[in-house]
Parts: structure tokens; C-alpha cells; sequence
């Protein structure tokens, strides 16, 4: 019965927090955004008190029910080793093993370390959260958009609006090969043994399964009813049996209730306990399951972007009807500061919080958050305009960050944000250098920060070209992603490191 | 600026995905003269093509004529012609008694000639009048040299030692209708040279297009009997005849310029008699009062039968894409019904009716392409006339519709037109504006609808 409850609810989470991240519509989020803000690691690093103390009573009461219920890498790891179950003989695959102390505390100090110094990529590499969130975004994400487009296909010749397509593009390549190689070792490692990652490496589960060891309830083997048969410890994914010596080590225990639904002689109870024992260890070093991937910054941009065509429309000796011009792509500047959504406060701000869960990502309609490729904060999510901006309309980023990277805001508040400032660059511009008009920059600045004027002041007919009032830019890059100057825009924008408010 | 025509809607829609999908289903059809559409029941039997005697040379030219600019292409990156097709239709077309076709040196980045001439050369020569144009509309190729190199290239594409018919290509367009004209043909002597070839008696018929500036069209006729026309092109249509100019001062009413040529007694062969489809692409309640009428004919039926009733039209020209439109047009024309008073006048009250919609005037001939910039001109502008014609123009956000509205205009948007070709990225250079025979702003346009779309996006309609 509780086994029942607990795989309810862990499917119900798992399910809300999947379609978060699948979610590109933004609609999803109005009704199971808290599922993400209720996660450990984004609540202490928003600092939310309320839910930080949630987690922390309902551990001290039931165990680590997080880690089987609401934390989406353990269901995930759940699900693997249940198929695995299904293998002939493999049901009963699992066996005692002492805890591996040393690792865990290790990944620990570690850990906090990096949070405390400020290394946001080995914060995010470490996150529980935040790698089911990269690989949800990186691997799964793909597949349902692609069904999605599908489906828009289909509306379009039915003549229905019901489904629109959207784009799917990499984001960035080190991201994803890190999801990957995350995917594949904890899922090959839950294939095996179960829980191991939650128990040797995940510093989430470090934390809780201290205070696991203290918990009011938890499953206690009844030594008079107990025939040592062993069937609980080959039945738990955790390791933490010791069925000889009718222990469990409570700071891995998962809370997952399987024991006591395979005990054939009702010799486990879940029950409040106030004795505790610490089992002894014998400590085994084993090797680290994170791998660190080097990241060349943005060659590998460059190298997977598409290869374009730039033969520019030659003048032809007659005029003919039709076609369409070739439109180069568009390349990323080499920005100086990096672009944080509003909402971020700062540069610092953001990378001391963001755990790169890329849900932002996610839910940006307009392509233009991705993940960065700096290493001191590899994967945390940084603003580009080559394929779109940052909407007036939208403030998608800040209403789903769970961890207070992004502070929500209005639009009005956003209107009023300067993230970064317009640069104008000479040698690109259009008027200047095709000699027609264009204006497209101050045609849709929101701000009305761009004015066109003549290059030369001292002939009025001389080409216009647009200055920029930094004081009225907020940084949203229409101007960069309108401009017409391919494949580096004439104007783009340069981050600010602390936001402004105009 | 010529011709051509587009049918219904569903039907032609439908054919967009058949012909994109690679199946030629007009070889299937051609040799079935029963009308595959809408499920409505229509004549099953053609009559005989109506036919119209040109007075000079006495051509019997049959009064549907092909016009060429419009030919299918095969789907791919680069989008070549759709040669097999082309021959199916070019046969058809014969075989029904359609013997004028109408063609370019521009027309289909430059391919038509080429296509109409490899589908025509396997017909006898004496079987069909070919109608091509001098298209030296770029500055490059105003030199007398290279206009003569254009018009000799046209014998060589069309695989022929005679025009029948040649065109001095859409005269009046332009910033300055007149000193475009004096460029391209009176000062560099190539109208001298065309007469001569016409003494010569290898342009049996000379004869202009015209769009745009009245003073060009005026001039030309003034000359009539320096320059004797064999026949003149014009635009005319039920929504022309009347509206042209309330909808661009710079247009002339068709009444006025079919008047000019009847009182001079100068043939005037018809181009776009159905708009490109915008006569047959009408807002729902047009479509209605048409079909209430006659529920056996389609939309397009009705523009054809007008252009075709006045005495003095030659040819009415249609740029038939596919199978069905030329199914469609044999219906019209064999023979042809003339519209009585009482229709003509139910076109005209219908005319001003459809001036309450505010579609944009583009007949999608694609002369403003390619932009220099990338932008998908006629497709924005097709879709905003989609949308008007739907009902999905909401006025603001209290209308009834605008959600539904909304999310029409912009889903449909982006699926009609590639994000980086939208609107948006008009910069209003300005150098389509000059193609555009039926001088629409298109920068102007474009820049509405780019702030009609922001406004959408925002919610702050």
C-alpha cells in the first residue's frame, strides 16, 4: 500500500516536472511551476526559507521521501532500474554494500565549496535537478518538439491553427554531450545497482540522508518475525539492507517501501524508531562518475553552424521575376560582457544561483537564451539575438526560475530594465555601405532609443545612420537581430554586469 | 503586369500540396473534360472555342489566351520548371482551341520563354500565335545593343524565325513613366528597329503593354498613325473598371482605357482579367452572392466572362498554373456566354461591394523579386489578404474574434512566410517599389503590417 502511494506520487511529479521542461507554449508553467521551486537545491539557492524548512521537516518526519517521490533524477533512476527488473533473474539483482563515506561527504565539501566560490559549472554538474533538467531538454525535448511539428504539419493541410511549428535547434554542443554522458552513466549505473549515484555521489541526497538518520518514521526489520530469507536486501535499489545483521543504513534508505512489500513475513514495518545504529563501514574509494568535458568556446559554434551559401545576388544583366535572395545566417558577435535576462540583478548575481537546469531555456520563444560555453559557468544560460530577442511581451525566463537566478517581474518592469547597451558598428552598416536607406534598427527599437541621422552633418543628404541613447537602451537586441548587415550585424549589444533600472 | 488567374480557394490550395508532393495528377486529367472540384455537378461537354478576328492581320485568335508567367515548377531549392506538366497543359490547351500564348523574357526568373517554346515546338508552327515582350526594364540593358540581343534571344528560346505577336514590355511603369519609355525604346532607336522588324516581317504584330502613368498611355496613342499598334495590352476587370483609381490615384480606370482603344478601333488584349486570383481568392460573403447566382460556376468564371463580352477584346490572357484552371477557363470560353446588362451590372454593384475589404492590390506576379534583403514580398502580402478575406482582422481586443483571430493571423503568418522573410525585416530600401506594375507602396505596406503584427504580438492592438 504505501509502495502504491509512493509510486503514485512519484509518477504524478515526474510527469509535472517532464512537462515543464517539454512544455515550449509557456502554458504549462502557470499550473506546475511550483513543482520545479519545490526542488532542494534551487530553494536554497533562492533562499526560500518556507520550502527549504518543508523539505527539511518532511525528511525529519518520513525519511528521504524526497528523493523517491519528488526529485525527478531519482524517479527517473526508478524507472531504468524497473525495466531492468524485468529481465529474467534480475529481479532480485540488488545486495548489501557499506557506505561509501568518503565519496559522499567528499562530493559534499565539494560541492558547497564551489557554491561558496562561485564555480556555477561544477554546481550545475553536480545538481541533481539540474541534470535531469539538461537532459530533458537535450535528449527528450528534440523528440517531443519533433512530434510537434508533425502535428503542426498535419493542422496546416487540415487548415487548423491548433498546433504551430516550432524550431529545434542545439543550443549549444558541450551541453549536450554533458547531458548525454549524464544520461548514460547514471542510467547505466541505475540499469546495475539501483541507486548508486543518489547514494555515492548526489549532494542533495548527502544532505537529506543526514537527516534521514534521525527521522521519526522509517522501515524497521522485526527481529522475531525475521527468517534472514534476504529477499529485502536483493530487493533494494538503495543497497542499505544488511539483512544478516537485520540493519538499515537510514541515510541511504530512500524511503521507497519495496522491502516491506516483498517481506513474505510481514517482518518490515515502516514505524517511528528512536534507536538508531550506525553500521560500520569498510570504505572503498571508487571512481568519480562526473567526467569534465572540455569545452573549446565557440569553435564548435562556428563548426556546427550550418555551412551557408554566401553567394550574394549578383547584379544580373536583366531583370527577371521571382525567387528569393539567399539569406546568410546570422553570427554571434564577440561580446565583452555577457547578456543575463532581466530579472538576473546581475552577473554575479545570476551565476551564483543559477544551477543550469535550463528550464529557461526551455520556455525562451524566442530562441535567444542557450547555454554559455565559458567554463567558470559552463552551461548556465547567457542571451544571444542572432535568431531572435528578448520580446517586449514576454517574460517567460523569469516566472519559471526556480532558484531566484532570474527574480520574476512584469513586463512593465521588464520595459525598464537595461540588461545591456546598443553598439554601433561603422563598417557594417547598411546606408553606409549598400548606400540605400534602412532604418530598421530605430523603426523597432521599443525603447525609441535609436534615432537615425546624417552620417555627415554638414550635407543634409548624406546617408542616415543610427545613434544610439544609452541612457533609454534596455538591451533587448531588436535592433542586433533586425539589422539587415549579415553575417555580423551593425548594432548589437553588450552586456551590462549589473543591471539598471531606467 | 500580363494576366493569369487562379481559381477557388480550397480547390487551388489543395493542388499547392498535390503538386508539392510530386504527383502530377494533371496528366490524369487532361484527357477528361469532366470538371473534378467541389462536388458541384457542371456542364460535362465543351462547345466550340469563341474565337475573335484580328483586324489587321486576320488571325483568328481563340478568346482564352495562355499566359505564361505563371507556369508550375517542381518543388527543391531552386525551383525549376515543371517541364512535363507544362507540356500536359500546353496540349490540352491546344487540343481545346486556346492558340495565344503570352510570354516574357523575365517571366520565371527568366525560364518561361524557354519552357513555352519547348512545349510549343512540338506543335506545328501554324497551329498557335506566340506573344513575347521586350523586358528591358533593368538600366543595363537599355543600350540599343543589348535590347536587340534580348529580342533576338527570344527567337533562339522559343525555337522560332517569327513572333507573332511583340510587346513593348509594361510601359508608364516606373518613377517617370515617360522618361523610362524615351530610355528603354524611343531614344536608343529600338522602337525604329522594331518597326523596321515588323516591316521585315518578323513581328507580325507590334503592339505595348501598359501599367501605370495615363501620360504614357496617352502618348502612345497619340502616335497612332507614326506607330500604327496592331494591338494594345491592358489591364481590365470588374474591379478595375471603375475602382482602379480609388484604390491607387497613379492607376487609370480600365473603362477609360478600353474606351481609348475601341474609339481607335485598336484590338486590346487583356491581362490579369481575374487580378491573380484575387477575383476568384474573394471574402466569404463575395463568394456567397456569386455562387447564390450561379452555384455551377466558379468565382473565376464570372471575372473571365466580363473581360471576354467587350466586342473589341482580342484575347483575355490567363496564367494558368494548373489543370483545373485551365479546365476551369475552357468552361468560360467555349463558347462564351456573354454577360447580359443586368449580370454586368450585378459585377459592378459586386465590385463595390469588395471595395470595403481592404486587401492589397498584389496580383502576385513576383516583378519586385527577389529582394535584395531576403523579404518573401507577395506572400506577406497574400497573407494579409488571406486573412481579410477570412474575417481574421480583428480591430481590437475587445473583438469577438480576436483570439481565434489572433492566433490565425500569426500561425498562419509564420507558416505562409519563413521568420528571417517576414515583414519585420523590411529595412524600406525601397527598391521593389518601382516593379511593381500595380503601384502598391510595398514598403509602406510591408511597415503596417509589421506594426499590425507587433501590436498582435503584444496585446496592444
Amino acid at each position: 500500500m504505501l509502495r502504491k502511494i509512493r509510486q503514485t506520487l512519484a509518477v504524478l511529479f515526474f510527469t509535472a516536472i517532464t512537462l515543464l521542461f517539454l512544455d515550449f507554449t509557456g502554458t504549462v508553467h502557470w499550473w506546475l511551476g511550483w513543482t520545479a521551486k519545490i526542488q532542494f537545491l534551487p530553494a536554497v539557492l533562492a533562499l526560500n526559507v518556507g520550502v527549504i524548512l518543508l523539505l527539511v521537516v518532511l525528511t525529519f518526519l518520513f525519511g528521504r521521501i524526497y528523493c523517491s517521490v519528488i526529485c525527478p533524477l531519482g524517479v527517473m533512476q526508478d524507472i531504468v532500474s524497473r525495466i531492468s527488473g524485468t529481465r529474467k533473474k534480475k529481479k532480485f539483482r540488488f545486495s548489501y554494500s557499506p557506505e561509501k563515506k568518503v565519496l559522499r561527504y567528499g562530493v559534499l565539501v565539494v560541492f558547497v565549496l564551489a557554491i561558496v566560490a562561485g564555480i556555477g559549472s561544477l554546481v550545475a554538474l553536480l545538481s541533481p535537478y539540474s541534470s535531469y533538467g539538461r537532459i530533458v531538454q537535450n535528449l527528450f525535448a528534440p523528440i517531443y518538439q519533433g512530434g510537434n511539428n508533425g502535428l503542426a504539419y498535419l493542422a496546416e493541410r487540415a487548415d487548423s491553427y491548433a498546433f504551430y511549428e516550432t524550431e529545434v535547434w542545439m543550443r549549444s554542443l558541450p551541453t549536450f554531450v554533458i547531458a548525454a554522458i549524464t544520461f548514460i552513466i547514471i542510467a547505466v549505473l541505475a540499469w546495475r545497482n539501483g541507486r548508486t549515484y543518489c547514494n555515492t555521489v548526489c549532494p542533495v541526497g548527502t544532505v537529506l540522508g543526514f537527516l534521514s538518520r534521525f527521522s521519526l518514521m522509517k522501515p524497521v526489520i522485526d527481529t522475531e518475525k525475521c527468517k534472514n530469507c534476504s529477499l529485502c536486501t536483493r530487493k533494494c535499489k538503495a543497497a542499505c539492507i544488511d539483512y544478516s545483521n537485520h540493519r538499515i543504513d537510514y541515510s541511504r534508505c530512500v524511503a521507497c517501501m519495496d522491502c516491506i512489500d516483498v517481506c513474505k513475513h510481514g517482518a518490515i514495518h515502516y514505524r517511528m524508531r528512536s534507536k538508531k545504529k550506525a553500521a560500520s563501514l569498510s570504505e572503498r574509494p571508487q571512481n568519480p562518475d562526473q567526467k569534465q568535458i572540455d569545452a573549446a568556446r565557440r569553435s564548435f559554434l562556428s563548426a556546427t553552424a550550418l555551412i551557408v551559401g554566401t553567394a550574394t545576388l549578383k547584379a544580373q544583366e536583366k531583370k527577371v521575376d521571382g525567387g528569393l535572395a539567399v539569406i546568410e545566417d546570422k553570427k554571434i558577435p564577440d561580446r565583452k560582457t555577457a547578456i543575463v535576462p532581466p530579472g538576473a540583478q546581475s552577473a554575479r548575481n545570476f551565476a551564483q544561483h543559477c544551477t543550469a537546469c535550463q528550464l529557461c531555456v526551455s520556455v525562451c520563444p524566442n530562441s535567444v537564451l542557450r547555454p554559455s560555453t565559458d567554463l567558470m559557468k559552463l552551461m548556465q544560460p547567457e542571451m544571444s539575438y542572432e535568431r531572435g530577442y528578448c520580446r517586449p511581451e514576454c517574460n517567460k525566463c523569469a516566472s519559471v526560475c526556480p532558484t531566484g537566478a532570474i527574480s520574476p517581474l512584469t513586463i512593465a518592469d521588464k520595459s525598464a530594465i537595461q540588461i545591456g547597451h546598443a553598439v554601433w558598428v561603422r563598417k557594417n552598416c547598411i546606408p553606409l555601405t549598400d548606400g540605400v536607406e534602412c532604418g530598421n534598427c530605430a523603426r523597432h527599437c521599443p525603447t525609441g532609443a535609436i534615432r537615425m541621422v546624417v552620417s555627415d552633418a554638414a550635407n543634409p543628404d548624406s546617408p542616415q545612420i543610427p545613434v544610439v541613447d544609452t541612457e533609454r537602451c534596455i538591451g533587448c537586441g531588436a535592433c542586433e537581430n533586425l539589422c539587415p548587415a549579415r553575417p555580423f550585424s551593425a548594432i548589437y549589444v553588450e552586456g551590462h554586469e549589473v543591471h539598471r533600472t531606467v | 503586369m500580363e494576366h493569369h488567374t487562379k481559381k477557388e480557394i480550397s480547390r487551388r490550395d489543395f493542388f499547392k500540396i498535390a503538386g508539392s508532393a510530386g504527383l502530377v495528377t494533371a496528366g490524369l486529367t487532361a484527357c477528361n473534360d469532366r470538371k473534378v472540384s467541389e462536388g458541384t455537378a457542371t456542364q460535362t461537354t465543351l462547345g466550340e472555342m469563341t474565337y475573335r478576328t484580328n483586324p489587321t492581320t486576320g488571325d483568328k485568335v481563340s478568346l482564352l489566351g495562355y499566359g505564361c508567367m505563371r507556369w508550375p515548377t517542381l518543388p527543391g531549392g531552386d525551383e525549376p520548371m515543371d517541364q512535363e506538366t507544362i507540356n500536359a497543359l500546353v496540349d490540352h490547351a491546344l487540343a481545346h482551341g486556346v492558340n495565344y500564348f503570352d510570354t516574357s523574357p523575365a517571366y520565371c526568373k527568366g525560364r518561361s520563354e524557354r519552357a513555352t517554346g519547348t512545349a510549343l515546338a512540338r506543335h506545328p508552327r501554324n497551329h498557335y500565335f506566340i506573344a513575347t515582350k521586350l523586358s528591358n526594364f533593368a538600366p543595363s540593358t537599355w543600350s540599343r545593343d543589348a535590347s536587340i540581343a534580348m529580342y533576338r534571344n527570344s527567337f533562339k528560346e522559343l525555337q522560332t524565325d517569327y513572333l507573332d505577336y511583340l510587346l513593348l514590355h509594361g510601359v508608364g511603369m516606373g518613377d517617370d513613366g515617360m522618361a523610362a519609355l524615351h530610355s528603354r525604346y524611343i531614344d536608343n532607336g529600338v522602337l525604329d528597329f522594331l518597326l523596321k522588324e515588323r516591316r521585315a516581317g518578323r513581328i507580325r504584330n507590334l503592339g505595348f503593354s501598359y501599367h501605370g502613368d495615363i501620360q504614357v498611355f496617352d502618348y502612345l496613342l497619340s502616335k497612332q498613325d507614326e506607330y500604327k499598334w496592331d494591338f494594345v495590352q491592358i489591364q481590365m476587370n470588374y474591379l478595375d473598371w471603375r475602382h482602379a483609381k480609388e484604390t491607387n490615384p497613379r492607376n487609370t480606370n480600365a473603362e477609360y482605357l478600353y474606351g481609348e482603344l475601341a474609339k481607335r478601333n485598336i484590338p486590346a488584349i487583356i491581362m490579369e482579367p481575374l487580378l491573380g486570383g484575387r477575383l476568384s481568392k474573394v471574402h466569404d460573403h463575395i463568394v456567397a452572392r456569386l455562387k447564390q447566382r450561379e452555384p455551377d460556376r466558379s468565382v473565376a468564371s464570372w471575372a473571365f466572362r466580363f473581360a471576354g463580352t467587350f466586342p473589341n477584346v482580342l484575347t483575355v490572357l490567363s496564367g494558368m498554373t494548373y489543370m483545373e484552371h485551365l479546365q476551369d477557363n475552357l468552361h468560360s470560353f467555349c463558347p462564351l456566354q456573354p454577360l447580359t446588362d443586368e449580370e454586368t451590372q450585378f459585377l459592378y454593384d459586386t465590385a463595390d461591394l469588395m471595395m470595403q475589404y481592404p486587401t492589397i492590390p498584389c496580383n502576385d506576379c513576383k516583378y519586385c523579386m527577389p529582394c535584395p534583403y531576403g523579404i518573401d514580398i507577395p506572400s506577406i502580402l497574400l497573407h494579409y489578404n488571406k486573412c481579410v478575406n477570412e474575417g481574421n482582422m480583428p480591430e481590437d481586443r475587445q473583438a469577438e474574434n480576436y483570439r481565434q483571430a489572433r492566433r490565425a493571423f500569426l500561425v498562419g503568418y509564420d507558416r505562409s512566410v519563413p521568420r528571417l522573410r517576414q515583414a519585420n525585416h523590411c529595412i524600406g530600401c525601397s527598391q521593389c517599389a518601382h516593379h511593381c506594375p500595380q503601384n502598391i507602396d510595398i514598403p509602406g505596406e510591408l511597415h503596417r503590417i509589421d506594426r499590425f503584427v507587433e501590436h498582435l504580438k503584444q496585446g496592444t492592438l
